[in-house]
C-alpha cells in the first residue's frame, strides 16, 4: 500500500517539481529543456498505466488506493487532505497524462524558438499538476484548492502571448468568468459541509450522510446546483461560456490540453464525483443546462470562420452533453463521453495546430502579416500537403460526428439514449432534451465536415500561401496518429460489431453506473418502483417520514431506491431507438455538408440569406450577442453605476462636503491666525520682552561697577531692614 | 547714659563718618581712610563690650581687636599699592574716571 501512495504522490510531485524547474533552471538548456519534461510527464504516463490494469479486476466501488491525512483541525472544524484512486481516477490520469505528454511532445515543435520556451513548459507542468491534483483529491475542499489552481494556470497559459492584447483580455475573462461560477461553488461547499449533524469536507462521509440522514431536499438542491454552478464555470456552460471561445486566443496545443483534457473535464469530472449528492431537482436544472449548451454552442459553431473558434464552440457543445447525460442520471455515459471526446478533441486541437503552424511559416516566408493564418477562408485544398494531418483530422471529424466504427458514436449514443429513457420515463416537457440532443449531433456533423472541407478541400483560395504549406515534424505528427487511432471504438468496447452499445466492454464494467442515494423511497412491489420514481423528481420523496406514515406503505421496509440503475435500465431499452435516429441526424448533417461545401451543388450564400430573414445567420456569426449582451447588460450598467457613485463621491461629497469642511477649517485656522499672531503673540508675548527689556534698560544703570552707589544700596537696606526689625 | 553707650555711640559716630567718606569721597586715598574709620569704630565696639559685659580677666575683645589693627595694616599696605598701580595705568584716582563698566 505504501508502495502505491508514492506512485500516487508521484502524480502530484513530478509535475510541481517540472515546473520549478523549469521556472528557475529552465534556461539552461536551452531547446533541450522540452525534454526533461516529456520524459517527466511520460514517467508519469507509465505510473499512470500502471493503477490502470488494476481496474479491469477491480468493482467499480471499490479504491485501488484510499489514503487520507488530517490537515487542520480546530475546535468541531476538521480538514483532512486524501488519495483517492478508485476506477474512475485511475482512467482519467490515463487521460490526462496521455494528453498532457503528448501536447508536451507536440509543443516541442509548435512552440521552438520561443523568447520564454522554457517557462511554457512550467506552466504546462502546473497545469498538470493541479488537473491531477482534482482528479486524485478525496475531499471537497482539496478539489477546490485545485480547482483555483487549475484557473490559475489557465489563465497563466492563455495568456501566454501577452504582448498581444487580445490574449493579455482572454486571458482576464477566463479568470474572472470562472471566478464567478467558483463564488457559486464555495457556497456550495460551505452548505454541503453543514449537512448532517457530523460536519466533514470528505466526499466518501457526506455520500454516506445523504444516504443515511435526513436532509431536507431544497437544501440539498440549492448547495447541489451551486457545486455545479462552478462546473458551469470551468466546463463552459450557458451563461458563462464566454471565456472558452477567446481562450482560443493562447497558443494551440495549450487549447488541446485545456479544451480536451483537463480544465473543461474537470468541471464534468467534479460533477461525476459529487453525482451521488445531486437530488431531482438538481438534476433536472443540470441536464436542462447541458442542453441548452449543447444546442446553442453547436448552432453557433455552424458559422464561425476561424479554424479554432469552430472547435471551441464544438467543445462547448460537447461538454454541453456530458452534462446533459449527467442530468438525466447517464452516469456512465458522461464519463465515457469525457474519456472518448479527451482522445478526439486534443487530437482535432493539435492537428488545427498542425495546419495553423504551417500557414504561419507559409505566410511568414511570403512576409504577409496581414492575413489571418487561422481562418479557414484563407485555407482550402491542403489535403495533398499535409496528408496525416487530414487522416487524424477526418477520423477524429468522424469520431465527432457520430459515425459507427469510431468512439464518439458509442458515447453520443449512450447519451442519447439516456435522453430518450428520460423522456420515455417523464414524457412532457422533457422531450426537449432528446430534441436538443439529436439537434446537436445533426449540427455537430454539419460544421465539422464543413471544417473538413474549407480547410482541405476544394481548390487552394491562395495559390502563394499553398504553394509554401508542408506537413510538420514528427513530433507534431505523431501525437496526431496516437490520438486517432485511440478515436476507434475498439478500445473501449472490445468488439468489432460497430452498432455495440459497449455494455461488454472494460469501460462499462469499470464504472459501474453510479449512484444517486439520494432518492430515498419505500417498496414492496414492482409497480411502486414506478410510482416512485415519478416521485424521485418531486421533493415529496426525500422526506423518509412523508411516507412512512402513509398507511399503505406501512408494511414496507425501507430501501435505497438506485435512481442510476433505472435509468441504465431505460438506456438499454432506448438503445436501438437512439442508435437509429443517431445515424439518421449525423448522416444527414453529414450530407448536407457534403452537398453544400464538397460538391457546391448548393451556394451557402444562398442559405444564408434564407436563414438571415430571420436574422439567424447574423445571430450565429455574432455568437448570439451574448458578448454584447453581457456588456450592455452587465459591464456597461456597472460602469454606468461607477461613474455615477464616483460623481456622487467626488464631486457632491468630496467637492461639496469634505472640502466645505476644509473652506471652513481654513477660514477658523486664518482668524485664529490673526488673533495668535497679531494680538497674542504681537501684543501679550511680545509686550513681555519689551517690558523686561525696558525695565532691563533701567536696571542696568545701576549695575555700574561703581562699589560706592553699591555701599549706599546697602547702607539704606541696612536702615530700613533695622526700621522694619525695630517696628515688629 | 551710662558708660557703655558713650562707647557705642562714640564707636557709631566713627561708623558713620568712615560710611559717609566712603560713599561721598571721590579720592580712592579718602574712601581708604573712611575704611580705616570703620575699622576702627568696631574696634572700639569691641573693647567696649569686653570691658562692661565681661569680667576683667578676659582678653577676648582685646585679642580681636589687635587682629583688627594687623589686618587693617595689611589691608592698607594692599590697596595703597591697588591705587598706586590705578594711579599708574590711568594718572588718576579718582574713582569716578576709573569706571570701565558701561553702565
Amino acid at each position: 500500500m505504501e508502495f502505491n501512495l508514492i506512485i500516487a504522490l508521484s502524480f502530484l510531485f513530478i509535475p510541481i517539481s517540472l515546473f520549478v524547474y523549469q521556472l528557475f533552471f529552465g534556461h539552461i538548456l536551452k531547446h533541450n529543456t522540452c525534454y526533461v519534461s516529456i520524459i517527466g510527464i511520460g514517467i508519469n504516463l507509465s505510473l499512470a498505466l500502471s493503477f490502470f490494469y488494476r481496474i479491469f479486476y477491480n468493482s467499480p466501488d471499490d479504491y485501488i488506493l484510499h489514503y487520507r491525512v488530517n490537515w487542520i483541525t480546530t475546535g468541531n472544524f476538521n480538514m483532512d487532505l486524501g488519495i483517492i484512486i478508485d476506477n474512475m481516477s485511475a482512467i482519467m490520469l490515463v487521460v490526462v497524462s496521455l494528453v498532457s505528454c503528448l501536447v508536451h511532445l507536440y509543443s516541442s515543435e509548435y512552440m521552438k524558438g520561443d523568447p520564454r520556451f522554457s517557462r511554457y513548459y512550467a506552466f504546462l507542468g502546473l497545469f498538470t499538476f493541479s488537473m491531477n491534483g482534482i482528479v486524485l483529491a478525496d475531499s471537497i475542499t482539496m478539489i477546490y484548492i485545485f480547482w483555483e489552481l487549475v484557473g490559475l494556470s489557465s489563465f497563466l497559459l492563455i495568456g501566454f502571448w501577452f504582448e498581444k492584447t487580445s490574449a493579455a483580455m482572454a486571458s482576464k475573462k477566463a479568470f474572472l468568468t470562472n471566478r464567478v461560477g467558483d463564488i457559486g461553488m464555495f457556497i456550495g461547499i460551505m452548505m454541503i459541509y453543514f449537512v448532517g449533524e457530523t460536519h466533514s469536507f470528505n466526499l466518501s462521509e457526506i455520500i454516506e450522510k445523504v444516504k443515511t440522514s435526513e436532509i431536507d431536499s431544497t437544501y440539498l438542491t440549492i448547495a447541489g446546483i451551486l457545486l455545479f454552478l462552478g462546473a458551469v464555470g470551468k466546463s463552459a456552460q450557458l451563461p458563462l461560456h464566454i471565456w472558452l471561445p477567446d481562450a482560443m486566443e493562447g497558443p494551440t496545443p495549450v487549447s488541446a490540453l485545456i479544451h480536451a483534457a483537463t480544465m473543461v473535464a474537470a468541471g464534468v469530472y467534479m460533477t461525476l464525483r459529487i453525482f451521488p449528492i445531486l437530488t431531482g431537482d438538481a438534476l433536472t436544472y443540470i441536464a436542462y443546462t447541458g442542453a441548452a449548451t449543447a444546442i446553442f454552442a453547436a448552432s453557433i459553431a455552424i458559422t464561425q470562420t476561424d479554424i479554432k473558434k469552430v472547435l471551441a464552440y464544438s467543445t462547448v457543445s460537447q461538454l454541453g452533453y456530458m452534462i446533459l447525460a449527467i442530468g438525466v442520471g447517464s452516469y456512465l455515459a458522461a464519463f465515457f463521453h469525457l474519456v472518448t471526446h479527451a482522445m478526439f478533441k486534443a487530437c482535432l486541437f493539435l492537428a488545427s495546430g498542425s495546419v495553423i503552424h504551417s500557414m504561419h511559416h507559409s505566410l511568414h516566408k511570403l512576409n504577409d502579416h496581414e492575413t489571418d493564418a487561422q481562418d479557414m477562408m484563407n485555407m482550402g485544398g491542403i489535403k495533398n500537403k499535409m496528408p496525416i494531418t487530414y487522416y487524424a483530422m477526418l477520423i477524429t471529424t468522424l469520431a465527432i460526428s457520430g459515425v459507427p466504427f469510431f468512439s464518439g458514436f458509442v458515447s453520443k449514443d449512450a447519451i442519447l439514449a439516456g435522453t430518450l429513457s428520460h423522456y420515455f420515463d417523464h414524457g412532457g416537457i422533457t422531450i426537449l432534451l432528446p430534441i436538443a440532443g439529436f439537434g446537436s449531433a445533426l449540427i455537430t456533423a454539419f460544421y465539422m465536415f464543413r471544417l473538413i472541407f474549407l480547410t482541405f478541400h476544394g481548390k487552394p483560395k491562395n495559390e502563394e500561401i499553398h504553394k509554401h504549406l508542408h506537413e510538420s515534424p514528427a513530433a507534431m505528427t505523431f501525437p496526431l496518429i496516437l490520438l486517432s487511432l485511440l478515436s476507434f471504438a475498439i478500445f473501449f468496447t472490445g468488439t468489432i460489431n460497430p452498432l455495440s452499445d459497449g455494455s461488454k466492454g472494460w469501460f462499462n464494467k469499470a464504472i459501474g453506473n453510479g449512484h444517486n442515494y439520494v432518492i430515498k423511497v419505500h417498496h414492496h412491489n414492482n409497480n411502486s418502483i414506478h410510482e416512485s420514481h415519478n416521485l424521485a423528481h418531486s421533493n415529496e420523496s426525500h422526506y423518509k417520514t412523508n411516507q412512512k406514515h402513509d398507511p399503505q406503505h406501512d408494511s414496507s421496509s425501507d430501501n435505497l431506491y438506485n435512481f442510476t440503475e433505472h435509468v441504465a435500465h431505460g438506456t438499454h431499452a432506448a438503445h436501438s431507438t437512439a442508435m437509429y435516429l443517431s445515424l439518421l441526424v449525423a448522416s444527414l448533417g453529414i450530407f448536407l455538408s457534403v452537398i453544400i461545401y464538397y460538391y457546391n451543388k448548393i451556394d451557402p450564400n444562398r442559405f444564408i440569406k434564407v436563414f438571415n430573414i430571420f436574422k439567424l445567420y447574423d445571430l450565429s456569426k455574432n455568437k448570439f450577442y451574448i458578448d454584447e449582451l453581457y456588456n450592455n447588460v452587465i459591464y456597461k450598467p456597472f460602469m454606468f453605476w461607477s461613474k455615477v457613485s464616483s460623481k456622487i463621491d467626488w464631486d457632491y461629497y468630496d467637492q461639496k462636503f469634505i472640502d466645505s469642511i476644509g473652506k471652513i477649517t481654513l477660514s477658523i485656522s486664518n482668524k485664529s491666525t490673526n488673533i495668535d499672531y497679531n494680538w497674542l503673540d504681537q501684543k501679550v508675548v511680545d509686550g513681555f520682552g519689551k517690558l523686561t527689556h525696558f525695565v532691563s534698560l533701567k536696571l542696568k544703570k545701576t549695575q555700574g561697577g561703581v562699589i560706592q552707589s553699591y555701599v549706599l544700596g546697602g547702607l539704606i537696606a541696612v536702615i530700613v531692614i533695622t526700621l522694619i526689625v525695630k517696628q515688629i | 547714659m551710662n558708660n557703655l553707650q558713650i562707647y557705642l555711640l562714640l564707636s557709631s559716630l566713627l561708623f558713620s563718618l568712615g560710611i559717609y567718606a566712603v560713599i561721598s569721597r571721590k579720592n580712592a586715598v579718602a574712601i581708604l581712610m573712611g575704611i580705616e574709620l570703620m575699622l576702627n569704630s568696631a574696634n572700639i565696639n569691641f573693647i567696649a563690650f569686653n570691658r562692661f559685659t565681661s569680667n576683667l580677666n578676659n582678653l577676648d575683645g582685646h585679642v580681636f581687636s589687635m587682629f583688627v589693627i594687623v589686618l587693617a595694616a595689611a589691608e592698607a599696605a594692599v590697596a595703597l599699592a591697588i591705587i598706586i598701580n590705578l594711579f599708574k595705568n590711568l594718572g588718576t584716582v579718582n574713582v569716578d574716571e576709573a569706571s570701565e563698566l558701561k553702565g
